[in-house]
């Protein structure tokens, strides 16, 4: 049996690394060569410029600012989308109190959860158009058709730079959300109903049942979410490129990196220029998988 | 055998592989532009020489037999032009030559990989909002020079060579540093709209003093019109054409010329400031802030419901509305009225340009083609056909005179009429794109989101500065 092993391996391996190798390293390389380049995109011909790709790229206002909103939105996508999600998913689980030796959701929690989920099933490009209409500056803006009504609005949700780009944080949260809950949900459901019992026969509180019980024993699911939601907030390109006042306007106020890696290459025609940016891109990302498993890492509580 | 099933999956290695995920947008860069040093081109230039016999019919010498692709922007004009007028009129006298016709809404994304790969299309019209960087495309030697099409005579002007056809400033238009690389085919005239039977309704007139126009907007406010706006969103464009169509009013048409040459203190100039002054004015005054987060049919729209009294815009926008326009709102054009009674140009002065860019690429199959077939667009002809069906002008001068296509290219063509050689525009936003949307910021940040003359102008001035120093971006003058 032993000796047929790895021909048996590679053979299940070949295709999908030949695909991995053509469609991701291959690329990769290529984008990290062409940052080195002032290749334009309409010519087979490179030249290469060394690091002025870089140089130029560290005295970019508008790099900054798209570094910035990255910042922003990697403290408040997770931070506001696992609050949330944490608070429906205990309410759903665990929210009604224990009834005959189980703890159960608040009343109608089943319904709850498919509502939740409901986002998470619309593209990203649907839930950008949707809330576009939502916050639409004028009358036939779902927000501001209700607030010009009590002479409230209008509020220009996409178009104020201080706004803009919080309105479009609260989207990503909205259509996170629901993910998150169903994982948590899923990670609730793996802590057996006794410890709750015990806990709750000790007297403690809905409060305490959440700090002391719930939270440390969903700690590595915590952990995933907080690094899939990093992720997340160094991409949102999506959402920004349909939902922001011409693109990544107002002035700059919402752009991010993606966004300016695709207006470099395809607006402004300069491809050098724009893989410089993805590398970037590249070693921020790396950079802040690698710290958040560091800084989170804590031994797993085995039941 | 077992032992390579076991899970060995556990919450760490799901972490890093959900780090590799956020990883996979970096190379989407280079996937989507195609593979670069990939196709060899070493295409020789014998393709610049006439490969058929050149005769009268045939004055750029193609080859009879030879096929041609053509790529159309399926956008506001259509394709019908290409498909109902010219291909019919370019097979007549070369039926051998099979033309694959093609058309796109994002002409970036289906021509640039073949541009790269070595197999671009014949002819291509680069248009619409994902139009290819032409200035770009020119500085990689992709773009066809076209100065035999404009030398060759005209299809069936007799008597008279293409360039003979032509509104002057046609060629400019599309030149790169004195070569003639692309022809701007759309000759559009930019300025107010408004809608005449609103304006007759009211016993209003066109204003032609910045006094009148005040006070017009002041009427159409106690009307309860927005009296003017542009859409913030995706359409400051229209706004910075008008208000540098006031700079050059004010200064002269060599205002605009210094802003395209980056010339030094190009846009701290006064004529810039006191336009700017004049329309940020407007903007706090008289317009609607909402429109910052509107696009531009969304405002059109409002237009056509007689909600908005002014809109600027280009020829095209009669067009473009035809099917949200009431009977009998009967589209009118006025030029941008005179801000100071000292201006150097007219009141009549207008922004016209041709537009609308159609090239060929040098290093297609059939180059020869590509040129032969834009000669079919700029016969008598093609051009009647295509403003017949687009409701839009073309550079072919007095093609469609006399001829009664629509209310609003009549005031368009009365007014460019009346314009007579005070016509300018300016090239900037094609050549430098940076330059364009940091123009679009600043607009929208002088109209919308009280911004000063003063800001404006110096934002400007830097960013011009910026490109002007900027090694990798290839410059222009004219």
């Amino acid at each position: 049996m032993k000796h047929g092993r790895y021909p048996f391996i590679i053979g299940f391996l070949i295709v999908p690394v030949a695909i991995y190798g053509t469609f991701v390293i291959a690329a990769y390389v290529q984008a990290f060569q062409l940052s080195f380049t002032n290749w334009r995109g309409f010519s087979p011909d490179v030249s290469y410029i060394g690091f002025d790709n870089f140089v130029k790229l560290f005295h970019d206002n508008t790099f900054w600012k798209a570094i910035q909103h990255h910042i922003l939105l990697l403290i408040f996508l997770p931070l506001l989308t696992i609050v949330l999600a944490l608070f429906f998913a205990f309410l759903l689980n665990v929210g009604g109190g224990s009834k005959g030796g189980r703890t159960r959701g608040v009343w109608g929690s089943k319904f709850y959860r498919v509502v939740f989920f409901f986002p998470q099933l619309l593209a990203l490009a649907l839930v950008a158009v949707i809330f576009s209409r939502v916050y639409s500056s004028d009358d036939s803006g779902l927000i501001n058709g209700l607030l010009n009504q009590v002479g409230a609005g209008p509020v220009l949700f996409l178009a104020d730079k201080n706004l803009a780009l919080w309105s479009i944080l609260a989207v990503l949260v909205w259509q996170a959300v629901g993910f998150y809950v169903v994982l948590f949900s899923a990670g609730m459901g793996s802590i057996p109903t006794e410890i709750y019992e015990a806990a709750a026969l000790d007297g403690a509180t809905r409060g305490t049942l959440f700090f002391k019980v719930t939270l440390p024993l969903l700690w590595n699911t915590l952990q995933v979410a907080w690094v899939y939601l990093g992720i997340a907030a160094f991409d949102a390109f999506a959402l920004v490129n349909v939902m922001s006042v011409d693109r990544g306007g107002p002035d700059g106020a919402t752009t991010v990196l993606g966004l300016e890696i695709y207006r470099n290459a395809f607006d402004y025609a300069q491809f050098g220029y724009a893989s410089a940016m993805g590398v970037v891109l590249f070693f921020l990302t790396i950079t802040f998988a690698a710290l958040t498993l560091r800084v989170t890492r804590r031994d797993a509580i085995e039941l | 055998m077992t032992d390579i099933l076991k899970p060995e999956v556990d919450r760490r290695t799901l972490l890093r592989r959900a780090a590799a995920v956020g990883l996979l947008a970096t190379p989407a860069v280079t996937m989507l532009s195609a593979c670069v040093g990939g196709g060899s081109d070493d295409k020789d230039d014998s393709a610049d020489k006439p490969a058929g016999t050149v005769s009268a019919t045939n004055p750029l010498g193609i080859k009879e037999d030879e096929p041609l692709e053509i790529i159309i922007f399926n956008g506001g004009l259509g394709t019908k032009y290409a498909t109902d007028v010219d291909i019919p009129s370019y097979n007549k006298l070369f039926p051998k030559s099979k033309v694959t016709f093609n058309q796109a809404e994002e002409i970036s994304t289906v021509v640039q990989p073949r541009f790269t790969a070595g197999n671009p299309p014949d002819m291509i019209n680069n248009s619409g909002s994902k139009l290819m960087d032409q200035g770009a495309l020119v500085q990689a030697g992709q773009v066809q020079d076209l100065t035999e099409l404009f030398a060759a005579p005209s299809v069936d002007i007799a008597g008279k060579t293409v360039k003979d056809t032509l509104i002057p400033g046609t060629i400019e238009q599309g030149t790169f540093n004195g070569k003639p690389y692309v022809l701007n085919y759309a000759f559009t005239v930019f300025g107010l709209w408004y809608s005449g039977k609103l304006f007759k309704d009211n016993g209003w007139t066109a204003p032609t003093t910045w006094a009148d126009f005040t006070a017009l907007l002041d009427k159409m406010k106690a009307k309860g019109i927005t009296p003017f706006g542009y859409a913030g969103a995706n359409a400051p464009y229209y706004m910075y054409t008008l208000l540098l169509t006031s700079a050059a009013k004010i200064g002269g048409a060599d205002i605009l010329k210094n802003i395209d040459n980056l010339e030094d203190g190009a846009w701290t100039n006064d004529a810039v400031k006191q336009a700017a002054t004049a329309w940020a004015e407007i903007g706090a005054k008289y317009s609607n802030k909402a429109f910052l987060g509107l696009k531009h049919t969304e405002v059109q729209l409002q237009q056509d419901q007689y909600k908005v009294g002014l809109y600027p815009s280009g020829s095209w926008l009669e067009n473009e509305q035809a099917k949200d326009t009431p009977e009998g709102f009967d589209y009118q054009l006025m030029p941008v009225p005179s801000v100071t009674s000292a201006d150097k140009l007219p009141v009549t002065a207008l922004y016209a340009a041709a537009g609308e860019q159609y090239f060929v690429a040098s290093k297609g199959k059939n180059p020869r083609g590509g040129m032969e077939f834009l000669r079919h667009m700029l016969s008598k002809a093609g051009a009647v056909g295509f403003t017949q069906l687009t409701k839009t002008l073309t550079v072919v001068a007095g093609a469609t005179d006399g001829m009664e296509i629509s209310a609003g290219l009549t005031s368009g063509n009365k007014a460019l009429g009346a314009a007579g050689a005070d016509t300018f525009s300016f090239r900037f936003d094609t050549w430098y794109k940076k330059l364009d949307d940091e123009l679009r910021a600043a607009t929208n940040e002088l109209m919308y989101q009280g911004g000063t003359a003063d800001k404006f102008v110096t934002r400007m001035q830097k960013a011009a500065d910026a490109v002007k120093k900027d090694s990798s971006i290839q410059k222009f003058s004219r």
